[in-house]
Order: C-alpha cells, then sequence, then structure tokens
C-alpha cells in the first residue's frame, strides 16, 4: 500500500439522530483503497454497509472521522464518485439514452462538443451492451438491462471511483451472471477504483481484490478483511472446482456464519438481554473482533 | 411474427378489407376485442335502459304543484324545444341586423351625411347562450386558479419551511364552501373593478373569481405532494450529478409529481364546475345556474322538464371536462400505461 492512498476511510462513524438521542450506526471505520482495487462490502442487513457507501458517496456526513480521495477531503456528493444504486434509479420518462445524457452533459458540459457526447454516450450504451436498447424507456427494458443502462450511466461520468450498492441484488441468478462477467470485463478494461455491497457470498469472492467484513450494527464496524489472490481474468467455471477460491468462499461463510450471527438469530439466543439492554449484542462481537480492524491474509498456494 | 406472415399469405384469396383488419391484429385479439366491445356495449345500454324505465315509471307517481314530474320522454320533448327557441331567438337577430343595415343604408342613400347607428341586438340569452357563458365562466377560474396553485404547490412541496408557513392557511380555507366567499368577492369586485368601459361583465368576473377560490387548494395539495414526494433515490442521482437546482426541477421534480398535479387539477375543475352553477344561482350571474334559478321562479308546467334538461347538460358538461383533462395528462406524463380513470 502506498503512503498516501486513492481513497481512505479514517475513524469513520456516524450518528443518526432519533427520539431516544443519537444512533451509532457506525463506528471507526478504517480502510485504505488504492487505485483500480475492487473492494467487496459484505455483512448481515442492517450493519451500515449502505452507510459506508453513503458517506463515500458525500450523501452521508461522517459525524467522526472522514473521507479522503487524492488528498480531497469529502464532503458532498460528485460524479468523480459515481453511484449505482440498487434499484437502478433510472429517471423512469428517458429512454436510455437520454438517462445517461443527463449526467454526461452534466460532466462533460464545455469539455465536449455535442458530437463527442453522443459518441461518448453510444460507447458507454455499448460497454454494456445496451446499444440495441437506446431508445427504450426504463419500464420497456427487464431489470437486468436497466442495472445496465445504471451502470453504463456511473461509467459515463468517468468516475475514479465506482460505488456499487448491491447492483444485481433484484436480479435472477443467471442475469447476474451475465451482468458480473460484464463488470470484471469493464473493470479489467477501465481499471476504475470499485467498491461494491453485496449479499453474495460467490459474487464477493469472483470479483473482488479484497473482502470487507462488516460486524452486526449498532455501531458496526470491520470485522475482518480477506484478501482473495486469485489470477484475473477470472473464469466462474474453472473457479467453481478451484480449491483456493472455496477456501476462501468458506473463510467468508464462516465469518458471517459463526463469528457474527445475525441479528435475528442473536436475539434469539439472547431474547431476553436484547430486548432489555441491546448493548449485550455489541459487546459479545466486540471482544471478539478487536476494535482495531484484523487483517486475515490467507497465503495462496 | 413468421408464422403471422405466412398466415396472411395462405389468406391472401380472402376479403382484401379482412385481410388488412388481419395485418393489424391477428383473429383471436380481433374476436377477444369485438365480445369485450360487444359486452360492453350491452351492459352499458341495458343499465341505461333500466335506468330511463325506472325513471319513467316513478316520475310519474309524483305529483307537484307544477303538475307531475317529468319523465325521459318530456324532457326529450323540452330539450327538442330548447334548441329551436335558440335556433329562433338566433334567427330574429339575423333579421334584427338585415333590417338595421336596410335602415342605414336608405338613410345613407338619402342623405351621404347622416350619422348612422348601429345598435347591438339585445335578445334574451337562450339555453345555449348560458351554456356557453358558464363553460367560459369556469374555465377562465380555472385557468387563473391552475396559473397561481401550480407554482405555490411546486414551492412549497420542495421546501419544508414554506411548506410549514402555508399549511395553515390551506388547512382553514378548503374546508370553506366557495358560496360563503361570494358576498365577499361580489363587494371586492364591484369596489375595486371600476372601469366605464369594462371588458367583461362584473357578474362574470364574480362567478370566476368564485370559481377560483375552490380551485386553489387540491391543485396546492396536490402538486406539493407529489413535489414532496419524489423517489428519494432519483434525488440522490441528482446529487451525484450535482445538477443546478433548475435542471432538478425540470427533469426530475416536475415528470415525477405531474401524475399527482393532474390529480389535482381534474379534482379542482370538477369542483369548480359544480361551485359554478350554484354561484350563478345564488347571484343571478348569467349562466346555467340562472336558468334553473329562473325557469324555477318561471313555474310553468314545463319548467321541470326544462330544469332537468339543464341537470343532463350539466353532468355531461362535468363529465366532457374530465375526459378533456384526461386527455391533456396523458398527453403530459411520461406514464401512458398508468390507469386513467
Amino acid at each position: 500500500m502506498n503512503t498516501q492512498a486513492h481513497l481512505e476511510l479514517t475513524k469513520v462513524s456516524i450518528d443518526f439522530p432519533t427520539n431516544d438521542g443519537p444512533f451509532r450506526a457506525l463506528d471507526n471505520v478504517t480502510l485504505k483503497i488504492d487505485k483500480g482495487e475492487f473492494i467487496s462490502l459484505i455483512g448481515h442487513s442492517g450493519c451500515g454497509k449502505s452507510t459506508v457507501l453513503n458517506i463515500v458517496a458525500g450523501l452521508h456526513r461522517a459525524t467522526e472521522g472522514g473521507v479522503i480521495l487524492n488528498g480531497k477531503e469529502v464532503i458532498e456528493p460528485g460524479p468523480e464518485r459515481a453511484v449505482v444504486f440498487q434499484n437502478h434509479s433510472l429517471l423512469p420518462w428517458l429512454s436510455a439514452y437520454e438517462n445517461i445524457e443527463l449526467g454526461v452533459k452534466q460532466v462533460f458540459k464545455g469539455k465536449k462538443s455535442k458530437a463527442e457526447m453522443r459518441e461518448w454516450i453510444n460507447h458507454n450504451l455499448d460497454l454494456v451492451h445496451m446499444t440495441h436498447a437506446r431508445d427504450k424507456r426504463p419500464d420497456e427494458i427487464s431489470g437486468g438491462m436497466k442495472q445496465r443502462v445504471g451502470i453504463a450511466r456511473a461509467l459515463a461520468m468517468q468516475p475514479e471511483v465506482l460505488l456499487m450498492d448491491e447492483p444485481f441484488g433484484a436480479l435472477d441468478a443467471l442475469t447476474r451472471a451475465h451482468l458480473q462477467d460484464s463488470l470484471m470485463e469493464i473493470h479489467a478494461a477501465l481499471g476504475n477504483t470499485v467498491i461494491m455491497i453485496t449479499h453474495d457470498v460467490d459474487e464477493a469472492v469472483l470479483l473482488s481484490d479484497r473482502i470487507v467484513m462488516m460486524t452486526n450494527g449498532p455501531a458496526a464496524s470491520i470485522g475482518e478483511i480477506l484478501h482473495i489472490e486469485l489470477e484475473r481474468p477470472r473464469e466462474r467455471l474453472v473457479l467453481a472446482d478451484d480449491q483456493q477460491y472455496n477456501h476462501y468462499r468458506s473463510e467468508v461463510l464462516k465469518f458471517l456464519y459463526e463469528r457474527q450471527k445475525r441479528p435475528g438469530e442473536d436475539s434469539e439466543t439472547t431474547g431476553a438481554a436484547r430486548s432489555g439492554d441491546s448493548d449485550t449484542v455489541t459487546k459479545s462481537t466486540a471482544s471478539e473482533n478487536p476494535p482495531e480492524m484484523t487483517e486475515l491474509r490467507v497465503v495462496s498456494g | 411474427m413468421s408464422t403471422e406472415i405466412t398466415a396472411s399469405r395462405y389468406r391472401s384469396w380472402d376479403l382484401p378489407l379482412i385481410e388488412k383488419l388481419q395485418g393489424f391484429l391477428s383473429r383471436e385479439v380481433a374476436s377477444a376485442k369485438a365480445a369485450r366491445l360487444v359486452k360492453s356495449i350491452v351492459v352499458s345500454f341495458g343499465a341505461l335502459g333500466i335506468f330511463l324505465f325506472l325513471w319513467s315509471v316513478l316520475a310519474a307517481q309524483v305529483e307537484t304543484s307544477l303538475g307531475v314530474l317529468p319523465g325521459p320522454a318530456k324532457v326529450w320533448e323540452q330539450g327538442v324545444v330548447l334548441l329551436d327557441e335558440h335556433k329562433a331567438e338566433r334567427e330574429k337577430e339575423v333579421a334584427f341586423f338585415e333590417r338595421q343595415e336596410k335602415r342605414n343604408a336608405e338613410k345613407l342613400a338619402r342623405n351621404p351625411d347622416a350619422k348612422v347607428k348601429i345598435r347591438p341586438y339585445t335578445g334574451k340569452a337562450t339555453f345555449l347562450d348560458q351554456i356557453l357563458t358558464s363553460l367560459l365562466t369556469v374555465i377562465t377560474g380555472f385557468l387563473i386558479a391552475s396559473l397561481i396553485a401550480i407554482p405555490i404547490g411546486i414551492v412549497i412541496g420542495m421546501n419544508e419551511t414554506l411548506y410549514a408557513a402555508f399549511n395553515p392557511i390551506i388547512q382553514l380555507f378548503k374546508p370553506v364552501s366557495p358560496l360563503a366567499w361570494l358576498p365577499i368577492v361580489t363587494m371586492v369586485v364591484s369596489a375595486v373593478y371600476v372601469s366605464t368601459d369594462p371588458m367583461f361583465a362584473k357578474a362574470f368576473i364574480t362567478s370566476a373569481i368564485t370559481v377560483t377560490l375552490c380551485c386553489l387548494w387540491p391543485t396546492i395539495i396536490n402538486t406539493a405532494v407529489g413535489v414532496s414526494s419524489v423517489d428519494k433515490d432519483l434525488i440522490n442521482v441528482s446529487r451525484v450529478l450535482r445538477l443546478p437546482w433548475i435542471t432538478q426541477t425540470m427533469k426530475i421534480v416536475l415528470p415525477s409529481s405531474i401524475p399527482m398535479m393532474f390529480t389535482g387539477l381534474r379534482l379542482s375543475l370538477g369542483i369548480g364546475w359544480m361551485v359554478l352553477i350554484a354561484a350563478e344561482m345564488l347571484a343571478q350571474n348569467p349562466g346555467l345556474g340562472k336558468f334553473i334559478w329562473d325557469e324555477f321562479q318561471n313555474g310553468s308546467s314545463n319548467s321541470l322538464a326544462r330544469i332537468m334538461v339543464a341537470v343532463l347538460v350539466i353532468g355531461f358538461i362535468g363529465f366532457l371536462l374530465d375526459r378533456g383533462m384526461l386527455m391533456l395528462q396523458r398527453k403530459f406524463s411520461w406514464d401512458k400505461s398508468a390507469a386513467l380513470r
């Protein structure tokens, strides 16, 4: 890792105001990310993965700590940190082309001519294999196609960091596999830094350079970080029988289902304690995972 | 697709008209469509028939001081009479102007320097004239209200402070019957609208403003709700893109609030039309309301039937106004597939 990281989260904590006082959703999240790295955030529902992403995007401000991109603090949203939203968030009244155009016009105003912009939009549609549906509105195309357009919209902003909030969560398995392959192609070609939230262990291992596993909330933090040292390009069929791949998979599964039980399961086992004092749950996880992040490096070979 | 092409080629010996139809619809679709159409026609006409039957039977039982309550046949008859009266009045008007022109021409022939007077025709307003007056009034009042209400709705929908400021005022005035405003509006218009050669009649202004007052609230409220309930993710997209305020409003906020806006506009127009008739009756301002009131005061044996003609026409015009708004909504809204009722 460089001394000056590309993207750096330092002791990020966030409190949300509630009627019973502030609620600490994230506590002390520290992470350094290199340029071109593919990071996955994985953890149980409600552990604050989306909050981390939103803080990097600038949609939320951290209560303590902060995010630095290329030596500059992140204080507001901006197109250099493009977001692919879980539910695609395309404007339903615009065609695929127009949806991308909205961003391109804003980002490249005065930098590209009209013809260059048109060229650039078409290029990005082509990148996600959506040229055939450029004039279709979102309600006329399938869920996977919408997500492709959403990715194209984000890529067309030429972002330094691509933030993806469970981009394939709502898709069926086959479509998801297609899009994962597309995403790997694009990442290999463009080399953007990517932070992706996922629930899918296979997806995380297949795509990532590092998997950041988060502890359960409240006051969620980084539990462990797993380095995935698999050769690229990765082929899902080849990897399915790969020992190393399966080892990584089981590491993530162990973290999620042994060390970090689902909040629901917790309340079943320690139901009485939880209903009275929710701190018990946090304490038990905190004792297993020291506040400083522990990096779990699996040596390959 | 390919099977359809071969099918149409196979039936090339068919009548050309049928073949043309098949180009548009496959046979199954066409027959299903026809069946649905026939069913809906049978049901609507059946219901209408039952309604007319019950009306004629039950109305005959009611004896009023103006005679038996008229049935459909009597109402139809009076409808025709009202049309004839309108035609007769128009013929009288034409004749009046012809006479005047002739008189003036003769006068000029005798003395080229003579001053000729052209007098306007002052016949009584017919039923059709009253319909036109009411329509013009409601549309004017509605347009004024929309021009005020839509911008207010957009602004208070986007700004929570302004919403909090406007909300008590809206909640206070929304439930007030516009008829309660009528005396105040009448007095204010007489006091403020003073001109020797008024472009609009005072009665017209009074009625239009009364309509405006009741058209404001549903449009303001629905527009504000539409604007404030824009999908948060879409707003986040705009934030990530750093879209300027005006682009965000034009490209994201307005398109997504159009359906709610039109709901408000349709409610407004419906209420406005109902209120106008009542206001015309109360204030004796020209229009359908005045027509009804005059007929009621007239108290002839035909009055009830003539009032019923007016009632049916009011209903039909209200229906047409709502359909018109729907067509506008279809034109402006991106969501053509939304169920529009």
